[in-house]
């Protein structure tokens, strides 16, 4: 049975809904205003910036404040703001859906967000450009907030391609260094593949449904045939794919560290990586009725977990380990996403607990970065838990949150995904146990990798270089650190106390819950278990006072040397995309010059052989011109009488 | 058509249909020893206001004092004669496009807004004003080219045009600063035939416009400055066909109204509505005045004249007569077939049909040849007459509209266009500036030495070849597509291919100016006088270029509200 009210919202909005569009309009006005103004708005332009973001998440907490004094069945409110694109039998009005999960979206994204902007005042003071950063972060919160307010595939799309652009703009934020420009130049081809899913998805859409407004396509979704929403949800994952750096549109990601360390928490962390996420969850209603596009997005999401995983037991780059870990956190919530309604529940509370603790994480990395003059080679760190207290404790909490360790807030949430990917489908019990185990044994790797991190940066001993002077960060990036790793530590508990679950589940199609094919208890000892050894491997390698951390990265083995490689991914994209792109490219440009071109340049030899004879009638004299004319009216008077006869 | 003109005619003549023959008893229109006449002088505005100002410029004109030199008789004219003759001009031309304006609005949203007056001589409907607004921007435009200089002090014309070339006495009057600014009313006396060519409801007053409209660009043509020979050629050659093709017209007139006894063009429309089958002398006739409009439009084969008068002219004169012209001669066209030939399309069709193509295939083939910009322009003024024509030709609605909007959109990017090549000067070895510099090998390289001038250029080119995004586009888009609608296609297909085929010599010339080094301006070029370079002015011509390319610009981008003007006045109209 469906909810109907996702399907179709027709309860009137309040007030404060109807003026949600200011939470996307306040820093889309910001981002404008600083960009126009140019140079002179210097001196105030990162205050208005983050008064922008603090006044979209007031605008954002009135808004939700007003949902939760709602009855659950009136909670979603579709907002038509105006008529975009009249077309005759088919219009399309720009609006804004607010809801349990839009909103869910709009508190993190404006929150964290926030945080972030205080934090970048001072990461960024040193940077002649800080304006045009604090623009661009602008510009990434509207675009972010229109992509999870909207109501429709297409206003959706606006914000989606906004994101890509800000992202392209904050990576390539420093493009003097080439390699930076070309990290920017890759998130966007990689994104644009993408993208190309979101845009076949619409079409199939509009041809199928004649609808691209999500009550328009839930609804015709329920009568759809099983292909064509297998079609329109493989599209989907394709998109999401780009978004949210999933195998195989991952390789991404890692090189978009190049961004400035905030860039990297917010947006490459916290929140338009979980883009994708957000839409396989919203599109619930399509995935509901096709178990093949589900099975394809539990599939990319236990893959993914893997490969990030892997890949960040390797990575001696403080941040790309970080991005690795991303990938395969992103890795887990796409896998609960495609669990069925039950899993997207878990998969975005996964989504705000990792919003809070992997953006911690990333603004305490900065703030290494920013006491060790911007190395991120974890290998040169080592006992920076003395210089730098603040940041060691706020980091361990984001630590412990992601381990899973209870009380700490990924505990709650990774801990029911795991389980919930051990719920098996109606007769297919092997992919419970597939998923299950992949995803608890990816828990096991995970607190591997980032105990590693831990302890290669904070512990053992100092392997600094000579110059280097390590020192706390200053209040304007601590307060922020100390608040987020607050949110490691309280919100898994937070959500579960106040039913995080029960609150958002109206807004997605109704699920039931199914059964683990193995003991729930069991379950969460084994994690436990595995996180523990893990921790403990790590600890003896990394962390003890035996242990011995070489400054240059050791010989390895063939599976080291491949997640070092990020297991090939540029390499294999190289071989199999890039080259035989280039050789199409020049058999088209060949083709171009010598047939197209060719049968142009033919034409005009013909036409100029042809001009040549014509033009000698052009000989100057009067006479002949006069001759001509006469010519011509006996010709004309010959071609109207001959027609009389 | 004759939802309008038809009830007009009837009740102001009592004449339904008009039985063939010559000797018919006309009903008389005005009643014997009545003579007085009606005259709409609101409706008659802008002509009356442009002929009215032509006639004060000319005794401004012999008013002036002048300065006399003894021994050369020159007379030179003192220097603010030529500013209050420009602004005369400026002043009530654009006064002229304003009133036609305000007309325009007034009839939008009229139903049957027919006006005739002086007698049934002159109708002011909305093709009238429409073409009347069109001349009136154009000229106003084309005005703003002519009255510009260069920072030295050169304009486009002779000192005095009746000296021998080269002779001492020119050379005299050049040093003393001797300016024409006989141009003025010449030119006045030019808009105000083509504002009420348009309008004429008569074929005497139809020739009359014809005559007032061609006798001062005649003369007009043989005033350049620079290259004074090739000016007289061309001015001559220009008087003799004209009057080659104005006597065709006359004659046509005449067996016309051996035809039908009238002259009067709603009658003649009756006459032949009513006659089948038709007389073939009506017929004959109808083609000769035909004849006498193809020429003025430069439709093949009445074209010969084109390009050699378009080269050898001043080029503000070229870009104004190439622009005003084109309309007002289409805007008669548009009026013959309209309100006289309706019964005979299936008669004239094939006639119209020849032209159209003769015309669109010579003037691109023979401007694929060109070394010379000025005469590639001319070549492809003619292309674009055949464009048009097929609007023409497809006698719908939509046609119309098309027409309409294309005239006025080439119209305005020609003035800009050759607002452009006046611009382009030569510059010998020493420095000196010359005479313009047409020659395409001139023109290498000007995109590093002028970029703004060769950008906007480009521009023009690309809207002449119908490159989306400028209004060229949107016009070719808007009478091929009419040409179709209306089972002309074969039209519109030769259409397209010339269309590609021209876009062949426009892509030339951008090529040369942005693609191409500079010539050795002492070895390659030495015969023709040095590199082309945009010249330093008083900078009307800049204005004029400006709101040509914002016109082209923005009707390419936006052409949605021009369109739908166009199509509410063709609906009035038909």
């Amino acid at each position: 049975m469906i909810n109907n009210v996702v399907l179709a919202a027709e309860v009137a909005a309040s007030q404060a809904a109807q003026m949600s569009w200011l939470v996307i309009a306040i820093p889309l006005a910001s981002a404008g205003l600083l960009l126009l103004v140019g140079r002179a708005a210097d001196k105030w332009g990162h205050l208005l910036g983050v008064t922008a973001s603090a006044a979209s998440f007031v605008v954002g907490a009135w808004a939700f404040v007003d949902l939760l004094s709602r009855p659950v069945a009136e909670r979603v409110q579709d907002v038509t703001l105006f008529k975009w694109i009249p077309g005759g039998t088919f219009d399309l009005n720009m609006g804004i859906r607010v809801d349990q999960l839009s909103l869910t979206f709009v508190m993190l994204v404006t929150f964290v967000g926030t945080l972030i902007h205080i934090y970048s005042i001072a990461y960024m003071e040193h940077d002649r450009d800080r304006r045009r950063f604090f623009a661009y972060l602008n510009l990434f919160v509207a675009a972010m907030l229109l992509l999870v307010l909207a109501d429709s595939y297409v206003v959706l799309f606006v914000g989606w391609e906004g994101v890509g652009l800000a992202s392209y703009l904050l990576i390539g934020f420093w493009n003097h260094r080439l390699e930076y420009a070309v990290a920017a130049k890759k998130a966007f081809v990689a994104n644009r593949v993408g993208d190309v899913g979101m845009i076949v998805a619409m079409m199939i859409m509009f041809s199928q449904f004649h609808a691209l407004s999500f009550a328009g396509v839930f609804e015709a979704a329920e009568h759809a045939s099983g292909a064509t929403l297998t079609l329109i949800g493989l599209a989907l994952l394709l998109a999401a794919c780009g978004k949210s750096a999933q195998f195989p549109l991952q390789s991404w990601l890692g090189d978009a560290m190049a961004g400035p360390t905030p860039v990297s928490a917010l947006i490459h962390a916290a929140t338009m990586v979980t883009a994708g996420v957000y839409l396989v969850v919203r599109s619930g209603p399509i995935f509901e009725h096709t178990p093949a596009a589900r099975l394809a997005v539990v599939t990319i999401g236990a893959i993914t977990l893997l490969y990030g995983a892997i890949v960040g037991c390797a990575k001696d780059d403080m941040k790309k380990a970080l991005a690795a870990s991303t990938m395969s956190q992103i890795g887990y919530m796409m896998l609960a996403a495609g669990l069925g309604p039950v899993g997207g529940i878990f998969a975005i509370m996964h989504l705000v607990t990792h919003g809070f603790f992997k953006a911690g994480m990333f603004l305490g990395a900065g703030s290494v970065m920013h006491a060790m003059k911007d190395q991120v080679d974890m290998r040169r760190f080592g006992a920076l838990n003395k210089a730098m207290k603040v940041t060691w404790l706020t980091f361990m909490m984001g630590w412990l949150a992601i381990l899973g360790i209870p009380p700490f807030a990924g505990f709650f949430s990774k801990d029911k995904i795991i389980e919930q990917a051990f719920v098996a489908p109606e007769g297919q019990v092997w992919q419970g146990w597939v998923f299950g185990l992949v995803a608890m044994f990816g828990a096991g790797i995970t607190a591997f990798y980032m105990s590693r991190l831990f302890f290669m940066v904070f512990q053992g001993k100092a392997r600094w270089t000579d110059e280097q002077h390590p020192h706390e960060s200053p209040g304007l990036m601590t307060v922020p650190m100390i608040i987020l790793s607050l949110g490691s530590v309280f919100l898994g508990l937070i959500l579960t106390v106040v039913k995080f679950d029960e609150y958002l589940a109206p807004a997605l199609v109704e699920g039931h819950h199914g059964e683990p094919v193995m003991n729930a208890y069991v379950i969460m000892g084994a994690t436990l278990a595995l996180v523990v050894i893990g921790a403990w491997i790590a600890w003896s390698k990394f962390g003890s006072a035996k242990a011995v951390v070489p400054t240059l990265p050791p010989a390895a083995d063939g599976l080291v040397r491949a997640a070092r490689e990020d297991l090939y991914q540029d390499a294999i994209n190289d071989a199999l995309l890039v080259k035989p792109g280039q050789a199409l490219v020049r058999g088209a440009t060949k083709t171009d010059d010598d047939v197209v071109d060719g049968a142009v340049r033919g034409l005009a030899w013909v036409f100029q052989g042809m001009g040549s004879l014509v033009s000698r009638i052009q000989n100057g004299y009067a006479r002949s011109y006069a001759a001509t004319m006469l010519a011509g009216v006996i010709l004309l008077a010959a071609i109207v009488l001959a027609g009389r006869m | 058509m004759s939802a309008v003109f038809l009830p007009a005619l009837t009740a102001l003549t009592g004449l339904a249909t008009h039985p063939r023959g010559l000797v018919d008893p006309v009903v008389p229109v005005v009643p014997a020893g009545a003579p007085e006449i009606d005259i709409d002088w609101s409706a008659l505005g802008p002509v009356v206001m442009v002929l009215g100002a032509a006639v004060a410029s000319t005794l401004i004109e012999a008013a002036a004092s002048r300065q006399k030199d003894k021994d050369q008789r020159l007379a030179v004219q003192p220097a603010y004669l030529r500013v209050i003759q420009a602004a005369v001009a400026l002043v009530s031309v654009a006064a002229a496009a304003l009133m036609a304006l305000q007309l325009a609005v007034k009839v939008h949203g009229e139903d049957g807004s027919a006006v005739l007056t002086a007698n049934g001589a002159v109708i002011v409907d909305p093709l009238t004003i429409y073409i009347q607004l069109a001349v009136a921007v154009c000229a106003l435009l084309g005005l703003f080219v002519i009255a510009d200089r260069t920072v030295q002090g050169d304009d486009a014309f002779a000192p005095q045009a009746s000296a021998v070339p080269g002779s001492d006495y020119e050379n005299k009057a050049r040093r003393r600063g001797m300016t024409q600014t006989d141009v003025y009313p010449l030119v006045l006396f030019a808009t105000g035939g083509m504002m009420l060519f348009p309008a004429a409801g008569d074929l005497i007053t139809m020739f009359v416009a014809l005559e007032v409209l061609s006798l001062p660009l005649y003369l007009l043509a043989g005033m350049a400055r620079h290259r004074r020979l090739l000016s007289q050629e061309a001015s001559l050659k220009y008087f003799l066909l004209g009057a080659f093709g104005s006597a065709f017209f006359l004659f046509g007139g005449a067996w016309v109204y051996g035809a039908t006894g009238s002259l009067k063009l709603l009658e003649i429309g009756a006459a032949v509505s009513g006659a089948t089958p038709l007389d073939p002398i009506l017929l004959v006739g109808l083609v000769l005045i035909l004849v006498g409009l193809f020429f003025k439009v430069g439709a093949v084969p009445f074209h010969s004249w084109t390009p050699d008068v378009y080269q050898g002219s001043p080029t503000p004169i070229t870009g104004f007569m190439a622009a005003c012209t084109k309309i007002a001669a289409f805007g008669v066209l548009l009026r013959v077939l309209y309100a006289v030939v309706p019964g005979l399309t299936w008669d004239l069709e094939p006639v119209l049909w020849t032209v159209s193509v003769l015309t669109m295939v010579v003037g691109t083939v023979i401007g694929l040849v060109q070394k010379d910009v000025k005469r590639m322009l001319a070549y492809s003024a003619i292309a674009h007459a055949g464009f048009i024509l097929t609007g023409v030709t497809s006698m719908s609605a939509d046609g119309l509209s098309g027409s309409l909007f294309y005239l006025f959109t080439y119209g305005v990017a020609t003035i800009g266009g050759f607002g452009v090549i006046a611009l382009v000067r030569e510059v010998d070895s020493d420095g000196h500036l010359r005479g313009e510099a047409t020659g395409l090998d001139q023109w290498r390289g000007l995109g590093k030495r002028s970029p703004v001038l060769a950008g906007t250029f480009a521009i023009f080119l690309l809207s002449f070849a119908g490159i989306p995004l400028t209004s060229g586009f949107v016009a070719k888009f808007a009478v091929f597509g009419a040409a179709f609608a209306s089972g002309a296609s074969p039209l519109a297909v030769v259409g397209l291919a010339c269309s590609a085929a021209a876009a062949f010599f426009y892509a030339r010339v951008i090529v040369a100016m942005f693609f191409e080094e500079a010539p050795d301006a002492t070895g390659q070029l030495a015969e023709s006088g040095g590199i082309g370079i945009g010249v330093r002015t008083l900078g009307l011509t800049q204005i004029a270029i400006g709101v040509s390319l914002a016109f082209t610009l923005v009707l390419g981008i936006v052409p949605g509200w021009f369109l739908s003007f166009t199509e509410g006045l063709s609906r009035l109209l038909s």
